[in-house]
């Protein structure tokens, strides 16, 4: 399953910004306009989009992933 | 033209007394009122009466403070419904008793269903309301949240609980287009209350200053004026509907 491309469809959806902006680089907050209420919307959205992997987020883990790169590394581990 | 034409709005512990009262003068203002009981025969005596009055209604079951419950029946409004325009956290109860004589199932139950209530139904309603980027959220409190009351130590803390509650949420949600506000009552006139002895009545009057209990249209009323555009500048505040009693 290609996970950069999942998380990216979710980034586009949560976010409001265009998938060209989406790369592993851009970070959350700095270069996709994310406020701490959109972060919480898009872990949610992770979680039940690798529901069937029962990836559970905890806010500290959350609060680590500041790029696009961080999230897509976070899930390929977890569901590995 | 009506002030609240075509919002759906979700009031808790609506089969009667406040609650159905906020109900019947929201579908007035053209509005379509979502009543939450535990029953659903009081339900379907509300809906049939709403019904009656030429008014569109629906009804579903749920104790407010079960969050397995209150998740699935808010699903199932987003599903018949699409959206959740307005939230009103009204069911309550009281089980009133002098710190020394009361038990731990008194204290429990009433801020179970108070405050665990109000947070059941704003965690999973705010979560359309944030996707919306708009939605407004009324908790009725009441005057003993502010002011305390001998013999109701559990329901003046899950009173100020809301309130305190609704401030905190007021600020998470605010960047959102969400308001939300408190109303605090004071004695409203209802089933609640009636059961009050006409001694303790007389009492309550004589220290209010506009020297009457107040009416379930009272607190209606206000609700409208929060839940419509008119107070799209009015947020994470607590407004007394009391005669005066608490100033
Ligand atoms: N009546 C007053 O003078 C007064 C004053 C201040 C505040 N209030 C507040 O106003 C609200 C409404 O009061 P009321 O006087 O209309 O009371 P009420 O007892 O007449 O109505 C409360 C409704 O809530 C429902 N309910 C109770 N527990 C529930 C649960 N666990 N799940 C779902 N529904 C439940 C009941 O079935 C009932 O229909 C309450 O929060 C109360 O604390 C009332």
């Amino acid at each position: 399953m290609d996970v950069f491309k999942t998380v990216k469809e979710l980034i586009v959806e949560e976010l409001s910004v265009d998938e060209g902006q989406v790369t592993m680089e851009a970070k959350f907050i700095d270069d996709l306009g994310a406020d701490s209420l959109n972060m919480v919307e898009l872990m949610m959205a992770i979680e039940k989009a690798f529901e069937s992997f029962n990836i559970e987020i905890s806010d500290e883990e959350a609060a680590e992933m500041t790029t696009v790169g961080d999230v897509v590394k976070y899930i390929k581990e977890k569901i590995e | 033209m009506k002030r609240l034409e075509k919002k759906i709005a979700v009031i808790t512990g609506s089969a009667r007394g406040i609650g159905y009262g906020i109900a019947e003068h929201f579908a007035a203002e053209g509005a379509v009122p979502i009543i939450i009981d535990i029953q659903q025969e009081l339900i379907d005596a509300a809906i049939e009466d709403l019904k009656h009055d030429g008014y569109t209604a629906y009804g579903y079951v749920a104790d407010v403070s079960d969050f397995d419950q209150v998740g699935n029946v808010i699903k199932q409004i987003i599903k018949d419904h699409e959206r959740i325009d307005i939230l009103i956290n009204n069911a309550g109860i009281t089980r009133d008793s002098l710190l020394l004589r009361m038990k731990e199932d008194d204290w429990d139950k009433v801020l179970q269903v108070n405050v665990k209530g109000t947070f059941n139904f704003t965690q999973k309603v705010s979560r359309y309301m944030l996707k919306q980027k708009s939605g407004v959220i009324i908790n009725i409190a009441s005057v003993i949240g502010l002011m305390g009351n001998a013999g109701q130590s559990n329901y003046a803390a899950s009173k100020g609980g809301m309130i305190a509650f609704s401030k905190s949420i007021a600020k998470e949600l605010s960047s959102r287009n969400i308001r939300v506000n408190s109303i605090a009552p004071g004695f409203i006139e209802t089933e609640m209350t009636a059961t009050l002895p006409e001694q303790v009545v007389k009492q309550y009057q004589e220290s209010i200053p506009l020297k009457r209990m107040g009416s379930v249209k009272d607190v209606a009323k206000l609700c409208i004026f929060l839940a419509s555009d008119e107070a799209s500048y009015i947020t994470g505040q607590t407004i007394n509907v009391d005669g005066g009693l608490v100033m």
